[in-house]
């Protein structure tokens, strides 16, 4: 019952907020920001209940499963359940709600209601993808993301706005169908081995599929998660939703949307089909790797401070690529750890950067520079997240990375090599991202004020997360082991 | 009291979240005190833990200090652990107590500086990450530490970000230095893919028992390993960084090239020996390039005009020497050249940096002159730091160390004539080119205004380690109390050399380098710039004054390729692929869209059309 209160309170929050919105803007975001708190406080709660229990490796261990009848005739259920997995990505998702609203607060001051109810209804559709163990159900989730995402962007986001809103949906859109079209291969499937219809996931992970027909089916569900990911050269949407969504959006995008593709990959693809995966693994790491290179090179080469982050996005993920199909335990939970360090590091540079803009209404590198001088917080701040993004050890996404390599090397020297390249990629983008908007002289005589408060508590509060994550992930890396070892035990069955 | 052991890098690393968080806020005089503070603190907490190591050894000749274990997954099980052994205990003495003069002197150089809290939260974190470095027991804690002396390089050399050169200068030193961690990196992998831990003495172990002598592993974990540590010492080919650090303030310098940082290198060959004897062909190469390092970092500081550039290159010429020892098996005077060189070289760029201090931030040294008489305390101790450096026989410490490294370029297995000749042109070099400075920048005739002169917090440090340069290297027992840690030195072959011989002929070559020095740069500076103004001087001149051009080569080689294709996919060339594939179906739906036109006849013919096209592929198919 607690899981469908996940997803209940936001929707709920939402209706709420966007009629309350009408009458009193800071009902809406007050609203809002008691419904991400409510549901962060559940998901903190259970991590702390369930801290001993997580780490049992061996079987999957469902700490919290709940399950209705939905539409028995098809074998649709509603059929949540979590492990430390979902877990952990349910947590990173409301905490990051947090901070959304938080960044919203002054940002957004036109349709304060629907702007809640969008970003809230986003929410409980992330969590529904990370909870749902019914593929219909899963489904539903994954669209439900999908729409509200988009009015965010066309309604609230800057410049070509409606062009990326439309982008992001069509990418999105046909994947997501090709993923159907692979949900109802695997029911028929399932079908006509047992004589049952079901979407049941754990029923539908023992389903005998013919060799070929797998390969099929698990491209339906991989392309959906790669263009999500994303996967270069499905990646092409992702520049342009991130740089032109409000910052609120920006920071959903890089931290939670990106990450349901790294969660589907091992949730799905891994367990479904063991062995087409195995067999399609050099092809995928080979694409992480690409991935990692060419958001590198990509991010170091653009001009304006929004896209720069995005692209690094790519790269960061493509290392959650290369760990999923690297099929170690260690780069497997690089990967996760990548996902969450990812979404707390880029995700503060989208804050960061979205908070410049506020001030200066251009994205612009040309027209900063030597910002420093007169936000030295803020400067501060997006040296530290940078430096997360660059992979200095006793950040968290360092950990994550060095894990993906470590765990990829016995597996193949060159793209673990080449993956370790793109770390030197990521030290050139990231010191000229800082370089560019806070060194050298403040030519436009920029007098700007510093972080505010609530600022400054977002970005205390995501520093702490990210140090936490580099020094001691001991709590993280207890939590999901099973996740993993199950997904290994799956695959080499 | 060896329990307080943590301490010595906790105490900087707190004084620099604190200068982090709040210095702004704090007077200046509050931000000295904590700055300079907690490194005394740390170098005094060193010599506690030191002297209870000494009066009472451990046993084992270590002590560790698990402090937490930083993740354990899937058998990798990196911990936060600190190790003392007699090899760390004297890297982290020398860290410490240098540091702590850099700081001192720094409260006065800095001051007034706009960035001062800025200033020594970056200082105290360069020494926390140096001193984690220096201690680590395990090597992903010892990359942590590693990293970290990267990171403070890159904030320190570009503090004064106003300049975008000092950025550019910055970003170069952690780029460069990060190459070389990448080959790190990759040791690692090897390192714990084949021996399933990274435990450092644990590694050590186990490569000893499972390798044998020149494995292919063994080599190209050493060799990855000697790439991370080339980075970091700025030698062959990685040492381009170096010489454009100098855009720090003078402190920072001091700090790079004597305590921190370029040390590191060094520390890791040290610390990893075994790993390396069992790689002799990585040993030749280490000594190779130290040799060749010192060599061309020589003939580059001959051609500097700026005095800082001159100092760094012979930093960089000063560790091919304790490279070129660590690469004949002389561990332990490798370290030995190691502290000493902290000590005169701190010197010499705290001295300089009086000088340049009282003349309006000049670095010109062919715009200075005469200051023998009006900067009497910059002069001596330039000389006496000078004099170390090149090694004036019998009374200053860099001669012993320094006479040791030659000797046992010799007389090792690995030496030979090749490596002993090297050393010794190496010391005529830094004579001529240590006093060609001196010469230049305090005797003649005065050619700028003195602006300001030294106070106490600077004149105290520099008096402490003119002392050093001198009596440094009188520390009894300091090899054989390395012996547990750095296997003792070996003499295979003496041939036509005794030690005396090679001594002397080390003294003759610095004797005539301050000789040369004396006649082309005081007596006769016409002769010398003709020589640099012949065509051959000239063009030998422009090669070395660039560091031989491998900014040039690298400039083509790398930065302009990466920065070009960065350039050109700038618009992303997979978004006109998609753009198209949107234009294409836009196209379509223009021209289907003109068929509707509302004209019942047209209708009416489409769909006769129609019908005669279906019924003609049903009859002929």
């Amino acid at each position: 019952m607690i899981l469908l209160w996940l997803i209940v309170i936001p929707i709920a929050a939402g209706a709420v907020a966007g009629l309350a919105g009408r009458w009193s803007k800071p009902a809406a975001r007050w609203v809002s920001l008691a419904a991400v708190s409510a549901d962060f406080a559940i998901a903190v709660a259970l991590w702390v209940r369930h801290a001993g229990t997580l780490s049992l490796a061996g079987r999957p261990v469902w700490i919290v499963e709940w399950r209705r009848e939905w539409i028995p005739e098809f074998g649709i259920s509603f059929h949540l359940g979590m492990d430390g997995l979902s877990l952990l990505l349910v947590t990173l998702t409301f905490f990051l709600g947090i901070v959304s609203v938080l960044v919203s607060w002054t940002e957004i001051r036109e349709g304060v209601g629907f702007f809640h109810l969008n970003l809230m209804w986003i929410l409980a559709g992330i969590a529904g993808v990370f909870l749902a163990l019914d593929l219909f159900l899963f489904y539903f989730a994954w669209e439900l993301m999908l729409v509200p995402m988009y009015f965010l962007i066309a309604i609230w986001g800057h410049g070509r706005r409606v062009y990326a809103a439309v982008k992001f949906f069509i990418f999105t859109q046909l994947s997501g169908l090709l993923m159907l079209i692979a949900i109802l291969a695997l029911f028929f499937l399932h079908h006509s081995a047992t004589g049952v219809y079901t979407f049941d996931y754990l029923a539908l992970l023992n389903t005998p599929i013919p060799p070929g027909t797998a390969t099929w089916v698990m491209l339906g569900f991989f392309i959906a998660f790669a263009v999500k990911l994303p996967m270069v050269p499905l990646h092409s949407w992702l520049p342009d939703a991130h740089t032109e969504a409000p910052t609120a959006g920006s920071v959903i995008l890089a931290g939670l949307l990106l990450k349901t593709g790294g969660y589907g990959l091992i949730r799905f693809i891994l367990p479904l089909f063991p062995d087409a995966a195995r067999a399609f693994a050099p092809a995928a790491m080979v694409l992480g790797v690409v991935g990692i290179l060419y958001g590198a090179i990509a991010a170091f080469g653009q001009t304006d401070f929004k896209r720069l982050v995005a692209y690094t996005s790519i790269s960061h993920l493509g290392f959650v690529l290369l760990g999923v199909f690297a099929f170690t335990p260690l780069a497997l939970t690089g990967a996760v750890v990548t996902m969450l360090a990812h979404g707390i590091s880029t995700g503060a540079l989208f804050v960061i950067a979205g908070a410049v803009q506020h001030r200066i209404h251009t994205r612009e590198m040309g027209r900063m520079g030597g910002l420093w001088d007169t936000m030295p917080k803020m400067g501060g701040a997006a040296l530290f997240f940078a430096l997360g993004s660059l992979g200095l050890p006793g950040l968290g996404d360092f950990v994550g990375e060095f894990l993906v390599l470590l765990g990829t090397w016995p597996v193949s020297r060159v793209l673990a090599v080449l993956a370790a390249a793109g770390v030197l990629g990521a030290t050139l983008y990231a010191l000229r991202l800082v370089q560019r908007v806070f060194q050298g002289p403040n030519v436009h005589q920029w007098r700007l004020p510093d972080l505010n408060a609530r600022e400054a508590l977002v970005i205390g509060a995501m520093s702490v997360v990210l140090l936490w994550l580099g020094l001691y992930p001991q709590p993280v890396l207890d939590a999901f082991s099973p996740s993993p070892a199950v997904a290994q035990q799956e695959a080499r069955r | 009291m060896l329990e307080l052991l943590w301490l010595v890098p906790a105490l900087p690393l707190a004084s620099f979240a604190v200068l982090a968080l709040f210095g702004r806020r704090m007077p200046d005089r509050a931000v000295a005190a904590l700055g300079a503070g907690s490194i005394g603190a740390s170098a005094a907490v060193s010599m506690l833990v030191a002297a209870a190591f000494l009066s009472n050894p451990p046993g084992g000749n270590a002590y560790t200090q698990v402090l937490w274990t930083w993740m354990s997954a899937s058998g990798f099980e990196p911990q936060i652990v600190l190790r003392l052994d007699p090899l760390s205990l004297v890297m982290m003495l020398v860290v410490t107590f240098v540091s702590f003069l850099i700081h001192v002197y720094s409260t006065e150089f800095m001051a007034g500086d706009d960035g001062y809290s800025r200033f020594f939260a970056y200082m105290n974190l360069f020494v926390a990450s140096m001193v984690t470095l220096v201690l680590a027991g395990d090597l992903l804690l010892l990359l942590l530490g590693w990293e970290g002396v990267g990171l403070c390089s890159y904030l320190l050399i570009g503090f004064w970000y106003r300049d975008p050169a000092n950025g550019a200068a910055g970003q170069k030193a952690f780029i460069v230095t990060r190459v070389g961690d990448t080959a790190f990196l990759v040791a690692l992998f090897i390192l714990f893919t084949n021996l399933r831990t990274l435990d450092i003495q644990e590694v050590m172990r186990r490569a000893l028992a499972e390798w044998p002598v020149g494995s292919g592993l063994a080599v190209a974990s050493a060799a990855l390993l000697l790439g991370g540590a080339v980075g970091k010492s700025a030698q062959l080919p990685l040492q381009t960084w170096l010489p454009d650090a100098m855009a720090g303030p003078t402190p920072t310098s001091a700090l790079i090239h004597a305590a921190t940082m370029v040390a590191a290198g060094v520390y890791l060959i040290a610390r990893t020996h075994r790993l390396f004897i069992l790689a002799p062909p990585v040993m030749t190469a280490v000594a190779v390039i130290g040799a060749a390092t010192l060599l061309l970092a020589g003939f580059s500081a001959l051609t500097q005009h700026d005095i800082k550039r001159v100092l760094a290159y012979s930093t960089i010429s000063q560790i091919g020497y304790m490279f070129l020892a660590l690469g004949v098996g002389a561990w332990a005077s490798a370290i030995f050249h190691f502290m000493t060189h902290a000590f005169f070289k701190a010197l010499l760029f705290m001295a300089a940096g009086v000088v340049i201090n009282a003349l309006h931030h000049e670095h010109n040294m062919f715009r200075m002159g005469g200051l023998r008489r009006r900067l009497p305390i910059a002069f001596w101790t330039f000389t006496i730091g000078g004099a170390s450096l090149a090694g004036l026989p019998l009374i200053t410490a860099g001669f012993y160390s320094k006479d040791r490294i030659i000797w046992d370029a010799w007389v090792s297995e690995g030496g030979g004539a090749g490596l002993w000749l090297a050393a010794i042109l190496g010391v005529f070099l830094t004579s001529l080119y240590i006093f060609r400075a001196v010469f230049l920048v305090f005797f003649g005739e005065a050619r700028t205004e003195i602006e300001k002169r030294p106070g106490a917090a600077i004149i105290v440090p520099l008096a402490v380690l003119s002392v050093l340069s001198i009596a440094g290297a009188w520390v009894p027992g300091f090899f054989s109390f390395l012996t547990p840690a750095l296997p003792p030195f070996i003499e295979y072959h003496t041939g036509a050399l005794t030690e005396t011989i090679s001594a002397v002929t080390a003294a003759g070559a610095f004797l005539f380098g301050l000789y040369l020095a004396y006649f082309f740069f005081h007596r006769r500076r016409d002769y010398a710039a003709a020589i640099a103004a012949a065509p051959l001087g000239r063009a030998l001149h422009n090669w070395w004054f660039a560091g031989w051009g491998f900014d040039w080569l690298y400039g083509r080689v790398f930065v302009r390729p990466v920065e070009g294709m960065a350039r050109v996919n700038r618009k992303d060339v997979f978004d006109p692929i998609y753009n198209g594939m949107a234009a294409l179906a836009a196209l379509c739906w223009k021209l289907l869209s003109g068929t509707q036109t509302g004209l019942l006849r047209r209708y009416a013919a489409g769909i006769a059309a129609g019908v005669i096209v279906l019924v003609a592929i049903a009859l002929f198919l």
